[in-house]
């Protein structure tokens, strides 16, 4: 029912495209980030938390906002979004038709982040799954851990008088950071970008901390604050007004000493929006799922795994959710510090 | 364990070295006494040998993991490292337990004799029961790579400041043979007779380079010029009717240099000599590279005593008659060294020994032109040494420095590239060179370091996308970036394609204004090899 052609991923019974990286007439849309959400469709559907962002980033489009399990029918293919667990509003797409079940999880996780409605299993026949960290390396502590951690981190700072600068991708990670930093700390800061992904998520309850734009920071008043910023933001001359600082940076690549040490971090916090290598397996096995397509990560060792260890046919299928695909694995491909992939942190 | 794991994440995490002197202060004034020696002698480079096989380490925890082989060299592969792997691919730990760090490090060494299957169940054990930074820096020790960010200069400086003491004298106490089996501390620190182990060397004192015109340094009167040799910093020690040679990277040395051997008889007892070890020929200095072919070897031929006859081309007296004379200002020290080589002269006419010339300049611009010629003498630049300086331990700035002459250069084609290790694992980081010998490019020189970190990335992104093959890790790439390729020296040699071999070579800069063609040739480098002899 599905195929991946040479504009995304195609359902060609109901005449859409999921996640497509060339225009087309219809596409749905798991979630905002740009390597998922492009510019140039003539339609578009995605989960209602997902259109304000969409907007901000793609312009006037034709969006349509649809509920999680809200079923609706195309030419015979019964059609629901389903939490992804990956940021607010991030979606699986599920697709029936002719008794079959389809699964397009987008990107994912199942550790519960605080705001992200979280990842539903969903029984089906065909998985597509990314494969971000589909490697026993990367096993992520759990969030209570990590938030505790960054909070520590910020108190320490402040103590010895300086700023934290906490990096985060704007959209997802910014929030999920700030929705566990303790105010009682000091005032939170952030970065125009994240600012503005804000405000175009306030129609979600998220219930975050009080944050502040970072124009008004000030040394005399505001010193031992924390600002959350998003990656372009480091070693940029924006940085300097909040010296002296310790920057940390949130992103599951942190789990590697030497992606901490190169990107000068002073800390690295592994808290990732995607599936770690036990939440992939666990995923994976509970949809029960015969036919797994690994797109973007280390796709092609994945999809060994599956096969010789969870005796699964699990195909390796290229995509463009990687920014530029040359059959690298992903951790090669993390540019440096001004320009790094959004979609990865 | 932990404290100890704490103290290496603290020093990991940070570029200051107040910092990390703060948190080694912090450590020895919290540590268990016997764990603060093995801290102290691992921090000084006092390694254990490694008692347990790689392969093993790797299959234990392949088998705790639960994952093939062929995931855990993926891994490996994305990793770089070794430990890190390991400790990333166990389970979390099932229970935590606390180890110490010498019961840690006694029980390792001990393992030697051991069958595997205790080795094993030692390894699981501590694997299943510490946390992620203590697994880590457990794995660092026992596959013997344990290596930390900071230098024996901030551990004495820790040392000295936890136990009010001059770091000069923990300097010393710190050199020389002692194991933190048998040693407390304490007694390291404060024995007031050093003479219990006889071979201890001074800690050397080393030099910066002089960036500045050495006009600045005022009057030239006041300094002692003299050539820098290219060979092995050393020191001569005779006490207790023993020799003892010392490398500069605290080596005990002794055995390999076979002509040194009747010192002990003809230098006073009580001598320490600082000074280069070089092989000369008719008093003069023969390449770097003739000592380096018998240095490694366990046995010397008798042949390579006779190609490369070693000499100590002595700097410096720091011990006289049993005292240590460090302190007295440099012209006196060099009184004593001269009379004290006058005298074992007489003893024996052929001695391994000579005074490192002082170069009798009028003035500065002499100096300068002395430098010009350090490549004459196959010397890597001059020593400026204040008349007055006492003897001092580790770098300093002030009184000595060094004036090496800058390095040669050389254009060459990045032709294969690998991915590096440790800080750039994943990165294609070690470049391998070529030249032009007529139409083909032949690798002359490899190079991991000289480039900025954007830079690194830059040329990272442009090697995949210009990959021609690959040969496991390696890549061959299209033969487009120039780089200037630094060197120290650079010797005819039959067994490279390109006929030549560099010392110290690194990269200079990125040359994004040359084409490959304006890289350049094996003639270029041998018609610079000539010049250099011609002088």
């Amino acid at each position: 029912m599905l195929k991946f052609d040479r504009y995304g991923i195609y359902c060609e019974p109901a005449r859409i495209y999921i996640d497509p990286w060339k225009p087309v007439e219809r596409a749905i849309i798991t979630h905002a980030h740009s390597d998922h959400a492009r510019w140039g469709n003539k339609h578009y559907l995605a989960h209602h938390f997902t259109v304000p962002i969409l907007k901000l980033r793609l312009g006037d489009i034709a969006v349509q906002g649809v509920e999680y399990g809200e079923t609706f029918t195309i030419n015979g293919v019964q059609i629901s979004l389903h939490p992804a667990g990956h940021i607010p509003g991030s979606a699986q797409v599920r697709l029936e038709y002719q008794g079959k079940v389809w699964v397009v999880s987008g990107d994912y996780k199942l550790q519960h982040d605080g705001i992200s409605t979280p990842f539903e299993t969903i029984k089906c026949n065909h998985f597509v799954t990314e494969s971000t960290f589909g490697l026993p390396i990367y096993k992520f502590p759990e969030s209570e851990y990590l938030e505790d951690a960054i909070n520590t981190w910020w108190q320490n700072n402040r103590a010895q008088g300086n700023n934290s600068v906490i990096i985060g991708y704007a959209l997802g990670k910014a929030q999920r950071i700030i929705k566990h930093l303790d105010p009682s700390n000091g005032a939170i800061f952030t970065h125009g970008a994240v600012g503005s992904i804000l405000n175009a998520m306030k129609g979600i309850n998220l219930q975050l901390p009080e944050t502040l734009y970072a124009s008004a920071f000030t040394k005399k008043d505001d010193q031992g604050s924390i600002i959350v910023a998003p990656p372009s933001a480091i070693g940029t001359p924006w940085l300097k007004r909040f010296l002296p600082f310790s920057l940390g940076i949130c992103s599951g690549w942190m789990q590697l000493r030497g992606a901490r040490r190169r990107r000068g971090a002073d800390r690295g916090f592994a808290l990732s929006d995607h599936a770690d290598w036990n939440q992939l397996n666990t995923a994976i096995t509970n949809t029960g799922a015969e036919n797994i397509y690994v797109t973007h990560g280390y796709k092609s060792s994945y999809a060994r795994w599956l096969r010789e260890n969870h005796k699964l046919n699990a195909v390796e299928v290229d995509t463009l959710y990687e920014g530029e695909n040359i059959e690298e694995n992903k951790p090669e491909e993390i540019p440096q510090s001004t320009d790094i992939d959004e979609s990865v942190l | 364990m932990k404290a100890f794991s704490e103290l290496y994440t603290a020093i990991d995490e940070t570029t200051k070295t107040n910092t990390k002197v703060d948190a080694l202060v912090y450590y020895f004034s919290v540590a268990d006494e016997r764990d603060a020696i093995w801290c102290v002698a691992l921090l000084s480079g006092r390694r254990p040998k490694r008692t347990i096989k790689t392969g093993e380490l790797i299959f234990w925890s392949m088998e705790l993991a639960n994952i093939p082989d062929w995931l855990f060299e993926e891994s490996l592969h994305i990793v770089g490292d070794l430990a890190e792997t390991i400790t990333l691919v166990l389970p979390p730990a099932t229970q935590l337990e606390s180890f110490s760090l010498h019961e840690t490090m006694r029980e390792m060494r001990n393992l030697g004799k051991q069958d595997d299957e205790l080795k094993k169940e030692f390894v699981q054990n501590i694997w299943q029961h510490v946390t992620t930074p203590e697994r880590f820096l457990f794995n660092k020790l026992v596959t013997g790579n344990f290596r930390i960010g900071v230098s024996q200069q901030l551990v004495i400086k820790a040392l000295a400041k936890q136990y009010h003491l001059e770091e000069q004298i923990v300097s010393h106490r710190l050199t020389g043979n002692w194991d933190p089996e048998n040693i407390t501390l304490k007694e390291l620190l404060f024995s007031d007779n050093s003479n219990d182990d006889h071979s201890k060397p001074y800690p050397f004192y080393l030099a910066y380079q002089l960036e500045t015109e050495p006009e600045q340094l005022g009057d030239l009167s006041e300094w002692q010029i003299e050539r820098k040799y290219d060979g092995i910093r050393g020191q001569i020690i005779i006490r207790g009717n023993q020799l003892f040679v010392w490398s500069r990277g605290e080596e005990l040395i002794t055995e390999k240099f076979p002509e040194f051997s009747s010192l002990h008889s003809i230098l006073p007892e009580g001598t320490v000599l600082d000074g280069e070890i070089l092989p000369v020929k008719d008093g003069m200095p023969l390449p770097f590279h003739l000592m380096q072919t018998r240095i490694g070897r366990k046995n010397i031929t008798k042949k390579a005593l006779q190609d490369a006859p070693l000499v100590m081309m002595c700097y410096d007296l720091l011990e006289l008659q049993g005292q240590d004379i460090r302190h007295e200002p440099m012209h006196l020290r060099r009184e004593k060294l001269k009379k004290m080589l006058d005298d074992a002269s007489l003893h024996s006419i052929n001695i391994p020994l000579m005074l490192s010339p002082v170069l009798e300049c009028k003035n500065w611009e002499e100096v300068k032109m002395e430098r010009f010629r350090s490549r004459e003498f196959l010397c890597e630049g001059l020593m400026l040494k204040h008349l007055d300086s006492v003897y001092e331990s580790g770098r300093r700035r002030g009184k000595w420095w060094k004036w090496k002459v800058d390095a040669l250069t050389a254009d060459g084609v990045l032709v294969y590239a690998q991915p590096g290790h440790g800080r750039r694992a994943n990165l294609y980081s070690d470049y391998t060179f070529a030249i032009w010998d007529g139409e083909e490019l032949v690798p002359f020189a490899k190079a991991y370091s000289g480039l900025t970190d954007k830079e690194l990335l830059q040329v990272d992104s442009w090697i995949k996308k210009n990959t021609i093959e690959k040969f496991g890790p390696v890549r061959s790439v299209k033969a487009e970036l120039v780089f200037e390729i630094a060197f120290e020296g650079i010797q005819p040699s039959p067994r490279h394609k390109s006929g030549i071999a560099l010392r110290f070579p690194r990269i200079a800069r990125w040359r994004t204004d040359k084409s490959p063609l304006e890289a350049n040739t094996k003639q270029d480098l041998l018609q610079l090899i000539q010049s250099l002899k011609a002088g």
